[in-house]
């Protein structure tokens, strides 16, 4: 092969960059213009972020693992629209830092698991999952309910999350601690306050022990969330073709 | 080390590239054909596919692709045939009371099928794949309904949900006697003995007791005890029970009650499916 | 061109520099250990703290071992850096061991989820990410750097670039690993898939990688061979691209310097673009041109034949490393991520078809004439094997990424049929054939302990493999299958705990498979560890390969 690559076989550097060069182009291809091209995200209404909370749910959710099991990305196929509700819009994880899609499905999709079940069924079956589903394969989760939630830096979550993009007001940063409680207690004072800086949030006690915070809490909190934001009422499927 | 070092490769005939690192040569073998071919079919095709679909990124759009649908226009024109298969039956589904759908040979059978189909993903996990239920959670194979056991009613549970989110739901809240002091241990303990009495004639107890029962519990569950359909009272005189299991949880059901929640499904399910599902709940045994 | 033909030394200079920058880190870490509120975190500065320490004393300890005038030369007057590529070599058995028990024990849970104890650290959700690092990172990892190490010496007859360096980038690997690991028992995770450790152990492995890139590229630059050797291209291609992808993948604003949780900067779409970018490349360029490179040097080296075809080598080259890149979207398939995407992902995957089969190709016809060999050398036997493997996963992967079979086996076990016919019968194959190989050359022994077992493990592993993934080929086609199965009125057939249930028997055969993949390995543990101890099982093979190898490796 007369073509001269003997260049790149005794030169180290000039090795180097052209496998820079070749390795960059289709990352940027791909990726760049997702931030750019203005129909990667649908128009929709109802998001919102998360409330600190669900937040912090969604933390333990990350930190126990459940996405090695469980995808949050309803697939637009037939069959997947039937099972688990509306195939998920892009729209719906916008606000996810980092994205749960998930890539394998040892457990069934929970995109829209919210609203789907009561909270003391999630509570069994977290503890227990074989408890209401004698076939299932789920670890169970005791230690979640006799944890205390560490919430006091919640602050600097929401205030990170503020800093990268996720539309959170100042309001919300200061008052991450007190929204994290209000969410638990219908009776609390900031109870207005509260669902004036989150509307539609679902508020009440979850674990069932209204006398303590749990991480339990805060899971549930998360799962009960999850898809009931948009309003798909008023979505424009075809608008969104892409 | 470069031409001149070329050689023959003894076992091959071919000649070597002349480098020699720690031993390892290179035979200048060219590359297979097929391998060339097949590489270059699968690039034009690459690029075909490209052309008839949507792909690549422009500066304010993307190429759309000659064929131009993409997977969501595909998925709902599939969705939009189903529905429109699906529309003989459920137009009729949607306008037919529930009762007539059920005496309809091929609307039950449809309604059935569809029923139980929703059932595994969407009940089984509180009622159990067998709707035989758990502790909390209903059988919805037997006699005994909690809210009523007509198609009507069933439907009206499933829409609406029991203590659910939707300001429809059938709502009724049994106090908790002892957390909210109404009433005294002593006297939940002797209730307790009274419940027991109801379904196991060798337990008995005093009159004093008795009217304990009448004065706080008939309201919702009756004077006999046989529940009340309107409050979603339990019967307690049946050996079918929601939470008991021992004494231990009468005792706490009437200390703290339970007000176990069935979700509104009004909204999550259409409406065809909600009624296929009444009409299959009604046919698992019980159906009133 | 440096040549260095002198005894290597180290210098006092160096051994204070990286001394104070150790004792640097551990001023950092005692603060870190005062400040958070984190017991991982505090426990993760513990474990700094000590290493550091102890690296503190092993600089000056290595500068004397290192500067005693009993270093030797190779017959060619090179002073190999030998002692890394041992510690390699140990390090890979250790973690391959651990990690492919942490594999069957994930499998048997999968079976009978009484297993997981229902405690934090032992369940599913925290094991998985474990058992996916300890295979890829910790055992494949130090597979790559030990024989990286190795090949680039000898193929640029130059010693490791470095002194006290290579020995950083080991420890440090290993440090990394042991954060990396721990961190995941105790929930401390970035979710992303094979990008789980969090922010501090990311920056931790940033240093220990360039360090790597400096040292492999300075070795280069030592070379006393005109050419680069098609292996290094490999090499250099797999690191420095894993340096791009880790950077940008593991992007995140930490919540506070001292608390271990933080937010990556890229959100939903684009998150799950850039994380499949990464992950899909960690195959490419660590899975795939990394164990490349192993083959571009054991295979011809192990069948004594010269590499196939020279122009193949550089057209599969350039075009694997150019078209992998671009394949990422096919994990992506039918989500909301935008179809332009999507296309680009399915086609260059099939475009990606032939430049994998170009290494597949040089790797057998290499043995072209040298056929025989495979009856009486069952580590030679392993190594063709791997390469089939790879030829076969390379072709599953590519059929995989077509959208309307990956609408079937997404989410299913079929991905991890086809991941772990890459990973066993590739990955772990070329890397065991490695072993075998590097374990008497290193050591300086007339041959293997026992080829007899090598064989044995050979067998005991492949039917592990076999069963492994034609059970999850039967699961996961058989689940998704079930996921879209209709009655004949057009209902769905399956609700999804049905097809749980269905599995379970697949799972057992799986894990049963496991088990004897690991008592292979086991095997091959003993046959090392034997030939370290310089025993002999006296077999009666015709000739002993390794003896005819070995003289050659040390002689060159
Ligand atoms: C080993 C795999 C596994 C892990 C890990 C796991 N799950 Fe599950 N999950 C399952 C399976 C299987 C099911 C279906 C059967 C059932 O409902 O238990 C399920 C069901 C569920 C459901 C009900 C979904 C539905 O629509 O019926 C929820 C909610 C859930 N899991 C949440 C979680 C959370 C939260 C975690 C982590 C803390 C988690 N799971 C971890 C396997 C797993
Ligand atoms: C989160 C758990 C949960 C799910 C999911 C659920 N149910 Fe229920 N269901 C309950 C509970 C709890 C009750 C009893 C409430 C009470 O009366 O205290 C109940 C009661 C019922 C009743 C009334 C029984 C009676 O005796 O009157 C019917 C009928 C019923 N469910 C049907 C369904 C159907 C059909 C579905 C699926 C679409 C479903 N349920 C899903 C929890 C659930
Ligand atoms: C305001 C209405 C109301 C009153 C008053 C009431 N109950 Fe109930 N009770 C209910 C309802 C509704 C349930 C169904 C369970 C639930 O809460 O989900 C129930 C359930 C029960 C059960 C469990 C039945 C089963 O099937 O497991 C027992 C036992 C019981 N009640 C006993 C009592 C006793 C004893 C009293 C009086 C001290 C009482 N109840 C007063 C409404 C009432
Ligand atoms: C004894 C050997 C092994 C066993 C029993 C084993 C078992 C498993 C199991 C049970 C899973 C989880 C699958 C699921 O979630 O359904 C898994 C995942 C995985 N394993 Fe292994 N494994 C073994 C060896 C290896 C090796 C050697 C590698 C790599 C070199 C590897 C790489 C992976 C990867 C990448 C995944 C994630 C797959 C995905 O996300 O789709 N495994 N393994
Ligand atoms: C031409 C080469 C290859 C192509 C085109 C390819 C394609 C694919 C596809 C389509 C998937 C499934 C994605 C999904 O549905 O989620 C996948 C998964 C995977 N492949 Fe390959 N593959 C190739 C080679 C390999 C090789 C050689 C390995 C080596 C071990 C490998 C390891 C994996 C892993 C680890 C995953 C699982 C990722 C995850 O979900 O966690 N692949 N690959
Ligand atoms: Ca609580
Ligand atoms: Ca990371
Ligand atoms: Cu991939």
């Amino acid at each position: 092969m007369k073509f001269k690559h003997a260049i790149f076989e005794k030169n180290s550097i000039i090795l180097l960059v052209g496998i820079l060069l070749m390795v960059s182009v289709g990352g940027l291809v791909e990726i760049v213009p997702l931030f750019y091209l203005e129909n990667t995200i649908e128009k929709v209404d109802g998001m919102r972020p998360y409330t600190p909370l669900e937040l912090a749910g969604r933390n333990i959710y990350i930190r126990e693992g459940c996405y090695n099991c469980h995808s949050q990305m309803i697939r637009s196929t037939r069959d997947e629209v039937e099972r688990y509700g509306h195939y998920s819009l892009a729209a719906e994880s916008m606000y996810d830092h980092p994205f749960l899609w998930g890539s394998k499905r040892n457990g069934p999709d929970l995109a829209r698991v919210g609203n789907k079940y009561s909270d003391e069924w999630h509570r069994e079956h977290m503890i227990k999952p074989s408890s209401v589903v004698p076939e299932t394969i789920m670890p169970g989760y005791p230690f979640l309910a006799e944890s205390d939630l560490q919430f006091s830096q919640i602050d600097k979550d929401i205030k990170v999350n503020q800093m990268i993009g996720v539309p959170y007001t100042d309001d919300q940063v200061l008052n991450a601690v007190a929204d994290l409680k209000a969410q638990l207690d219908e009776d609390s004072d900031d109870y207005d306050a509260f669902i004036e800086r989150y509307p539609s949030a679902q508020v009440r006690d979850f674990d069932g022990n209204p006398s303590e915070i749990t991480e339990l809490d805060a899971l549930i909190a998360y799962l009960q969330m999850l898809g009931t934001l948009v309003d798909f009422s008023i979505y424009n499927e075809n608008e969104n073709n892409r | 080390m470069s031409e001149d070092k070329k050689e023959i490769d003894e076992v091959s005939g071919v000649d070597t590239t002349g480098h020699e690192w720690d031993g390892i040569k290179e035979l200048n073998n060219p590359m297979p054909r097929w391998w060339v071919y097949t590489f270059i079919v699968c690039v034009i095709w690459g690029f075909a596919y490209q052309f008839y679909y949507p792909s690549w990124p422009l500066i304010n759009d993307f190429y759309h692709g000659a064929g131009g649908e993409t997977q969501r226009e595909k998925v709902h024109a599939e969705l939009a045939v189903i529905a429109q298969e699906r529309n003989q039956y459920a137009q009729r589904m949607a306008t037919m009371d529930i009762a007539a759908i059920r005496n309809d040979s091929s609307l039950s059978i449809y309604a059935r099928e569809g029923g139980e189909a929703a059932f595994g993903d969407n009940c089984a996990p509180c009622h159990g794949t067998g709707a035989a239920g758990f502790v909390g959670y209903p059988n919805l194979n037997d006699d005994e309904w909690i809210w009523g056991g007509s198609l009507d009613e069933i439907q009206t549970t499933i829409n609406y949900g029991i203590r659910g989110v939707h300001e429809d739901t059938r709502l009724n809240d049994m106090p908790a006697f002892l957390r909210d002091e109404l009433l005294e241990r002593q006297e939940i303990d002797d209730l307790t003995t009274y419940v027991e009495g109801l379904t196991d004639s060798s337990i008995r107890s005093t009159s004093a007791t008795q009217e304990l029962f009448i004065d706080n519990c008939s309201t919702c569950h009756g004077e006999d005890g046989k529940g009340i359909r309107e409050f979603g009272a339990p019967d307690l005189t049946d050996a079918i029970s929601l939470y008991v299991t021992d004494r231990d949880s009468i005792v706490d059901i009437i200390s703290y009650s339970r007000g176990g929640v069935m979700p509104s499904w009004n909204g999550r399910l259409d409406e065809a499916t909600i009624k296929s599902l009444a009409i299959y709940v009604h046919t698992l045994g019980g159906g009133e | 061109m440096t040549f260095q033909n002198d005894p290597p030394v180290v210098s006092r200079l160096t051994q204070s520099l990286t001394a104070s920058c150790l004792a640097l880190g551990i001023i950092f870490a005692i603060l870190i250990a005062a400040k958070t509120s984190s017991g991982a975190m505090q426990f993760h500065a513990f474990i700094i703290i000590a290493a550091f320490l102890a690296g503190i004393i092993a600089i000056f300890n290595l500068g004397g071992r290192i500067n005693d005038d009993n270093a030797k030369a190779s017959p060619s007057g090179v002073y190999y850096n030998n002692t890394i590529v041992k510690y390699g070599v140990i390090a890979s058995a250790f973690w391959g061991i651990a990690g492919f028990l942490v594999g069957d024990i994930l499998a048997w849970q999968l079976a009978f989820p009484v297993l997981n104890f229902d405690l934090p650290w032992t369940n599913f959700g925290r094991l998985r990410p474990l058992h996916t690092s300890a295979v890829i990172f910790a055992f494949g990892g130090n597979v790559l750097i030990a024989t990286s190490f190795y090949v680039v010496q000898r193929t640029c007859k130059a010693r490791l670039a470095g002194e006290i360096a290579p020995w950083f980038i080991f420890w440090g690997y290993q440090l990394f690993i042991v954060l990396a690991a721990t961190g995941y028992l105790l929930g401390v995770t970035q979710s992303k898939e094979y990008a789980e450790p969090e922010w501090y152990v990311d920056l931790w492995l940033t240093i220990v990688w360039v360090t790597y890139l400096f040292v492999f590229l300075g070795t280069l630059w030592r070379r006393r061979e005109p050419h680069i050797y098609v292996a290094n291209w490999f090499y250099l291609a797999f690191i420095v691209t894993v340096a791009m992808l880790h950077l940008v993948n593991n992007a995140t604003v930490p919540i506070s310097f001292v608390e271990p949780k933080s937010y990556t900067i890229f959100a939903g779409v684009q998150d799950a673009l850039t994380q499949w970018w990464y992950a899909h490349n960690a195959v490419g360029f660590f899975l795939t041109a990394g164990f490349l490179a192993i083959m571009y040097y054991f295979v011809p080296k192990r069948a004594e034949r010269p590499i196939y075809s020279y122009r193949l080598s550089i057209v599969h080259f350039w075009s694997l490393i150019f078209l992998y890149i671009w394949a990422g979207p096919h994990h992506l398939h039918y989500t909301a991520l935008p179809d332009w995407a999507q296309t680009l992902g399915m086609t260059f995957s099939v475009m990606l078809w032939m430049p994998s089969w170009g290494g597949m190709i040089n790797g057998l016809m290499t043995l072209s004439g040298a056929w025989d060999k495979l009856r009486t050398d069952p580590v030679l036997k392993m190594l063709v094997v791997s390469v089939a493997f790879y030829g076969m996963s390379t072709f599953e992967g590519p059929l995989m990424s077509i959208k309307a079979v990956n609408g079937l086996s997404h989410y299913t076990d079929w991905t991890v049929g086809h991941v772990h016919s890459g990973a066993l019968g590739w990955v772990a194959y070329v890397s065991f054939g490695a072993l075998y190989c590097l374990t008497p050359w290193l050591w300086d022994r007339k041959g293997l302990y026992s080829l007899k077992l090598v064989n044995m493990h050979f067998w005991i592993s492949t039917v592990g493999i076999l069963l492994y993934i034609c059970a999850m080929w039967v699961s996961g086609i058989m689940q998704g299958l079930m996921w879209r199965a209709y009655t004949e009125l057009g209902f769905l057939e399956y609700s999804f705990v049905e097809t749980v249930a269905a599995m379970q028997p697949y799972y057992i055969i799986r894990a049963v498979g496991g088990l004897l993949f690991i008592a292979g390995s086991l095997v091959m543990i003993y046959n090392l560890w034997r030939t370290i101890l310089g025993h002999s099982a006296n077999e009666a093979t015709p000739e002993n390969i390794d003896n005819a190898i070995a003289a050659q490796a040390l002689g060159e």
